[in-house]
């Protein structure tokens, strides 16, 4: 059996790949949640669009503040060195390549990195791109997360992309429920599976091709539960 | 005697025209000029084009704006937020035109009119839909996009503190976009929490210099 990740496990794979250090920015959705599991001890310093470096999550029982939210409009707390910007500021350190990873969301990936996360086809509903774009050519590091297969079975990872795109040839690297895998100038290499996959299951259920790294290694978080789901 | 302190809130919005092109402040509800918006909406003006982060959420400040049927036109990078139910309904009847802009290409784009820069270049939205119809030039090998200033004929900013030259300083992330929206526009206006004597504000801790404000309002928080 594959032992997949839950999407708290994957926010801590992707919190454990970050280096001390390092100014990151996460986009909405799954990767907020990667604030929630900074490894202890390591500085990491987060940006938020809306103005604010050195968040971390509000304290649990603390009273909320709203003029203190991230970018998906949630409160959160400030650790001390922290700073407020305006948007003017914020943005000129995503577009000026100040940004040494932004973790985002993912509709598809594209084999040569092309990433789309900000469109559907056949809405009514107004589209909606926020900061996603700047980051894609902004940050140094493009991280994904997202799940491996969406809820039909069809693959994220694809040979080319079909739905509008966010940014050309800017994801480096991939964090799913069953593989890590990083952008080559030859290709997609998996650097980690999940226990119990095999690598031609693992192609299967992927559209781009990949290449197994010699030294790939096995996926695996400690115990955490998974999110609970939410009304909506 | 310089004062831009105004005594009542329609003071502050009176002389804002049809079809005039407002920069509001804000980022989700966190520092959007409430009551400058709601003030706005009683004078029932029409064809206004919106410039701001999100496009309103529930019925105040700009969610009023659209229930009122005084919005023409939004520019902005994410109308769709939680609550945002006033837009999403008049938005899928064709009743609202929407210019999607990237974060930080609409943030830079009203930088550069308060700056006096018509357009610049950026990489943001190379090869997506974006970028289509507008100008792609090399730069040391590179596609970079012509983007253009979004010059606004009004300013509506929320600040925590603000004195009678217009000296403003602002609370926590709730500053977001205010400062740039009130170096972008012809006319700023801004609610403020409380006014304070000149000197009140540390020069140090100056946030809008008073240069880029032109009216200021008391509001209770």
């Amino acid at each position: 059996m594959v032992e997949a990740l839950n999407r708290n496990q994957v926010a801590w794979r992707v919190a454990n790949d970050i280096d001390e250090g390092a100014f990151v920015n996460l986009g909405v959705g799954m990767p907020l949640n990667v604030l929630n599991y900074v490894p202890e001890g390591r500085e990491i310093i987060f940006h938020s669009e809306n103005g604010v470096l050195g968040m971390k999550p509000l304290e649990e029982g603390a009273e909320p503040n709203l003029d203190l939210i991230n970018a998906g409009k949630q409160p959160i707390s400030m650790l001390p060195g922290g700073a407020f910007f305006h948007h003017s500021d914020s943005f000129a350190m995503v577009r000026g390549g100040h940004i040494d990873v932004c973790v985002l969301g993912a509709y598809e990936v594209g084999q040569n990195g092309d990433l789309a996360n900000w469109r559907l086809p056949n809405t009514k509903s107004a589209p909606a791109v926020g900061g996603a774009m700047d980051l894609a050519y902004g940050a140094r590091q493009v991280y994904i997360m997202c799940d491996h297969n969406g809820r039909d079975g069809a693959p994220k990872i694809v040979k080319q992309c079909t739905l509008p795109l966010t940014g050309a040839k800017c994801v480096t690297k991939v964090f799913t429920d069953i593989a890590v895998i990083e952008r080559a100038d030859d290709g997609m290499v998996v650097r980690e599976m999940a226990e119990g996959l095999e690598f031609e299951e693992l192609q299967e259920r992927t559209g781009a091709e990949l290449r197994l790294a010699n030294d790939w290694k096995t996926l695996t978080a400690p115990d955490i539960a998974p999110p609970e789901k939410r009304a909506r | 005697m310089i004062n831009k302190i105004c005594q009542g809130i329609e003071d502050a919005v009176a002389g804002i025209e049809d079809g005039a092109v407002i920069l509001v402040g804000g980022f989700g509800n966190a520092g959007e000029p409430i009551a400058l918006l709601n003030a706005l909406a009683a004078r029932k003006p029409r064809e206004l084009t919106i410039v701001s982060n999100n496009a309103g959420s529930g019925d105040e400040g700009i969610g009023q704006l659209i229930l009122g049927g005084c919005v023409k036109k939004f520019i902005c990078s994410f109308p769709r937020v939680t609550g945002a139910d006033a837009f999403d309904k008049m938005y899928e009847e064709g009743l609202l035109e929407l210019e999607l802009t990237p974060q930080g290409t609409l943030a830079e784009r009203i930088r550069a009119a308060g700056a006096g820069i018509p357009g610049f270049y950026t990489r943001t939205s190379v090869d997506t839909p974006l970028a289509e119809g507008k100008e792609v030039r090399e730069f040391a090998g590179l596609d970079y996009v012509l983007e253009e200033a979004i010059y606004g004929d009004v300013a509506l900013v929320k600040a925590a503190v603000g004195d009678r030259w217009g000296n403003l300083t602002y609370t926590m992330s709730s500053r977001n976009f205010n400062p740039v929206m009130a170096m972008g526009a012809k006319i700023t206006i801004a609610q403020v929490g409380e006014i304070v004597d000149l000197g009140g504000i540390e020069p140090e801790q100056v946030i809008t210099p008073s240069i880029f404000v032109d009216k200021v309002v008391e509001v209770e928080a």
